[in-house]
């Protein structure tokens, strides 16, 4: 188990809640860490911001540092009647970069390393563009899929690859995420656990087991871009499809 | 996936019977997480198949699937999820969002009411600045113009006085030269009548015999006559 680098993804069951038609409805690790990403996210911007100062501390820094971040993002992606969705997107970015962050303490379950986590948030993306756009715009929505000066002979070519490349986006929004956490957690935890065998080996051993460990040294600093990374990129993947439910005329 | 899972693999590599005795299979998880164990045979082992799949959902062991690809999780994951996400999306749109967004609309605010102000004064500062140096030009023209005045008042007034001490002078100057003509011209006039009477003395002790007084002054009035 010392060594298994696939343990940290299980989801443990801690207690059941229901039973809907023979599908069982427990709180798992994986619920805990969803609502400790959640309390944790809250906790931060309620009470970084306590000061309301105007020469804002370290922590209220922070705090608005991300907020304009996300601001700008989707001002600069969907302009400025996206700004209608800064609470979803900022929403959508603090829950992966906390999510992805609270992976990287030892020990601690990695909400983001489950597809199907992922796969519902990008599909919570692409089922808002599609409401908004078709509450918005109707039929014009499927503007999307057929690209302005386009000669006629290849437009069916092209809005089949729209309609593919548009189909593919949830797919794609999701697995980039879950495969980068995943990748990253067992990729540390196989050079970890190098360490640990190496170690293991008496004197000769130990000198060869501080290659893996500055691998885990690197490894570390570049997952914990990665978690940063990642939630970045989710979120203004997610400004640029909401820029197409906002204006898909072109 | 299971060539990840060689430990664990030995201990489940049985089929394991359901569950009341997670304890056996896999003593080293059981604390934590006793109830997962339950239907974990390793479904590498095809003889485990069925039991494994009628034993049921919490197939989360070591030798079940790849979690990440285990349907049987999704459920729970995806309503927690939505209950998590939910009230995260809630208390960022009523509370957290407009939190942070007012204390940085309220900065900017006040940045910009600063520089309102900062700019409101400057005018000020550069009206004041504009009449005070008005102020000064006219003062110094003002003072150029007493200047040149009492000027213009002293030179009239020196001109004045130099005029009135010159008539004076000349005046007295005149009087002098009038004096001095009345004083030679009398001094003239006693010089025959000294010359007589020196003369007359000359010859009086030359000759030891006074001569006639007509004489004398013909003689005399003969010389200054020369």
């Amino acid at each position: 188990m010392a060594n298994d680098p696939i343990h940290q993804f299980q989801i443990q069951k801690l207690f059941t809640v229901a039973d809907v038609g023979g599908v069982e409805i427990a709180f798992t690790n994986s619920a805990l860490f969803m609502f400790l990403t959640v309390g944790a996210v809250a906790a931060f911007l309620y009470f970084s911001t306590a000061g309301r100062a105007l020469v804002p501390s370290r922590w209220q820094s922070a705090a608005e540092l991300s907020y304009e971040m996300v601001a700008n993002m989707l001002r600069d992606g969907a302009g400025k009647e996206g700004m209608r969705f800064f609470p979803f997107v900022f929403s959508l970015f603090m829950f992966v970069l906390f999510a992805n962050l609270f992976g990287m303490v030892p020990y601690f379950f990695t909400v983001t390393s489950h597809i199907i986590v992922t796969f519902a948030l990008a599909i919570l993306v692409i089922g808002t563009v599609v409401i908004y756009g078709v509450m918005h715009h109707g039929t014009h929505f499927l503007g999307l899929f057929v690209p302005k000066g386009v000669p006629l002979a290849v437009l069916p070519l092209v809005s089949a690859i729209e309609v593919i490349s548009f189909l593919s986006r949830p797919i794609s929004l999701s697995v980039r995420l879950f495969a980068n956490m995943l990748a990253g957690h067992i990729t540390l935890k196989v050079f970890a656990g190098f360490v640990g065998s190496l170690g293991a080996l008496g004197a000769l051993g130990i000198g060869g087991a501080i290659l893996p460990l500055a691998m885990v040294v690197g490894l570390t600093a570049l997952e914990f871009l990665v978690a940063f990374l990642q939630a970045y990129v989710f979120a203004i993947l997610t400004c640029m499809y909401l820029n197409d439910a906002l204006h898909p005329g072109h | 996936m299971s060539f990840f899972v060689t430990e664990a693999l030995a201990q489940e590599s049985a089929p394991a019977p359901a569950a009341p005795a997670p304890d056996t299979t896999a003593p080293q998880t059981a604390p934590i997480e006793p109830p997962l164990d339950a239907g974990a045979p390793a479904d590498a082992h095809g003889a485990a198949e069925a039991t494994h799949s009628e034993v049921g959902h919490e197939a989360a062991g070591h030798g079940g699937p790849f979690p990440p690809f285990d349907p049987s999780t999704f459920a729970s994951q995806l309503v927690w999820l939505a209950i998590s996400f939910a009230l995260l999306y809630l208390l960022m749109k009523r509370v957290l969002a407009p939190r942070v967004g007012s204390i940085i609309e309220e900065r900017a605010g006040r940045i910009a009411d600063d520089i309102g102000r900062a700019e409101r004064l400057r005018e000020q500062s550069d009206a004041a600045i504009a009449s005070y140096e008005k102020a000064l030009a006219e003062a110094r023209s003002q003072s150029q113009r007493i200047a040149a005045e009492a000027t213009e008042a002293a030179k009239a007034e020196v001109a004045a006085e130099r005029a009135r001490i010159e008539a004076q002078l000349g005046a007295q100057l005149a009087a002098a030269e009038v004096r001095i003509g009345e004083i030679k011209s009398r001094a003239l006039a006693e010089v025959g009548s000294i010359a007589e009477e020196t003369a007359a003395e000359i010859v009086a002790t030359l000759s030891g015999s006074a001569p006639q007084r007509d004489e004398v002054a013909g003689a005399v009035s003969a010389a200054l006559g020369k």
